[in-house]
């Protein structure tokens, strides 16, 4: 009888947790393939405008990125409210755009210098002057190929 | 004395923190980014002077500075442009006689609109004041006419659609797959080429 009686029923046993860096590390891997490592602060916004007929943009070698937009709040003392450029992390004018594809474009391999594409990650209230000006650069060094970088989502949730 | 042949076991208790100071650094650090959009092909800058283009193959998108948007001079709703760009592309107005006609077109075979898909030029102007946004809008509805014709036609000729074999090729392995893929693809695009001219802003 005394060996039934040692049980205390009254308490639970403890929930074991072992499983839990199994878990853990499962939500690691997750979030270790899916992103993408950040290669420079954006220091524009950048609300990309969506688009629901895109194309997914070629790899990550392959790409030189050029955000536009108003700078953010704490830059806006030193470089105002209006649209500008991003090149890595400073700001710049339409034409050093040229330069800096030529510079990046050197930094790839060489055989990846022909199939480079200029992705634009430009903010949906910017104005298209500016694109221009940067096609217009673009168009200069023969940096033809051009990816207007959206999200997904309806067209025209961007008009109104 | 006991147990003095084995190692006690290392105790893991502290792996879980050491898991979750690794998540919280992948999720500070990194950023979920965006990787689609249209791709476009830019004019070379010394071009020659334009071959002369029949009046009635271009159909002319103006958007203006408060983003109002012009089909050959006419004030059009967004919602409309889809099926404008759709009856324009395939038109196919050229005659049975003609070295142009076009024997896949669905169109109204207007005379006043383009001839051939081939020849159907879309030119999209903006002014420098034109929002970015409607002018992305814009592309989207024109792409979404010419990929609305190419799903028809492989629809028709392949049984599957012209965006789905679009992302498939991008995802396929197989050498062999790939190559027979890229020819329908090729072949499509043939029948409905995507001429969709951004023009300069004055």
């Amino acid at each position: 009888m005394s060996k039934f009686a040692k049980k205390k029923s009254g308490e639970l046993p403890a929930v074991s947790t072992a499983s839990l860096p199994d878990i853990v590390f499962m939500l690691l891997f997750f979030f270790m393939t899916v992103t993408v490592m950040k290669d420079s602060t954006v220091k524009v916004e950048n609300t990309l405008p969506n688009a629901s007929e895109i194309k997914k943009l070629e790899k990550k070698d392959r790409v030189i990125t050029i955000y536009v937009g108003a700078p953010t709040q704490e830059y806006q003392s030193t470089f105002g409210s209006e649209p500008k450029i991003q090149l890595n992390d400073k700001f710049a004018s339409p034409s050093e755009v040229g330069d800096f594809i030529l510079m990046e474009r050197a930094k790839k391999a060489q055989e990846l210098q022909n199939v480079l594409t200029t992705s634009l990650k430009v903010d949906k209230n910017a104005n298209m002057g500016l694109i221009s000006d940067i096609k217009q650069e673009l168009r200069k060094v023969n940096a033809l190929k051009v990816n207007y970088t959206t999200y997904e989502g309806d067209a025209f949730n961007n008009i109104n | 004395m006991k147990n003095r042949g084995e190692t006690p076991g290392v105790n893991a208790g502290s792996m879980a923190d050491i898991a979750f100071l690794l998540l919280i650094f992948f999720l500070v650090t990194t950023s979920i980014e965006t990787d689609v959009g249209f791709n476009r092909m830019l004019s070379p800058i010394d071009i020659s002077p334009p071959l002369p283009y029949n009046d009635k193959n271009i159909l002319l998108v103006q958007v203006n500075h408060n983003n109002e948007i012009l089909v050959d001079n006419e004030l059009v709703d967004i919602t409309d442009l889809r099926r404008i760009a759709v009856a324009f592309i395939d038109n196919g107005g050229a005659t049975l006689d003609s070295e142009h006609y076009c024997d896949y077109c669905q169109g109204e075979r207007s005379v006043f609109s383009s001839e051939n898909p081939n020849k159907a030029v879309i030119s999209l102007s903006s002014e420098r004041d034109t929002g970015y946004a409607t002018f992305i809008a814009i592309q989207n509805e024109l792409v979404g006419a010419y990929n609305q014709l190419r799903n028809r036609e492989a629809l028709k000729l392949y049984g599957v659609k012209y965006t789905d074999m679009e992302s498939e090729y991008l995802n396929v392995t197989s050498k062999g797959r790939k190559a027979k893929l890229k020819e329908k693809i090729e072949t499509i695009k043939r029948r409905y080429p995507q001429k969709l001219s951004e023009a300069e802003i004055k």
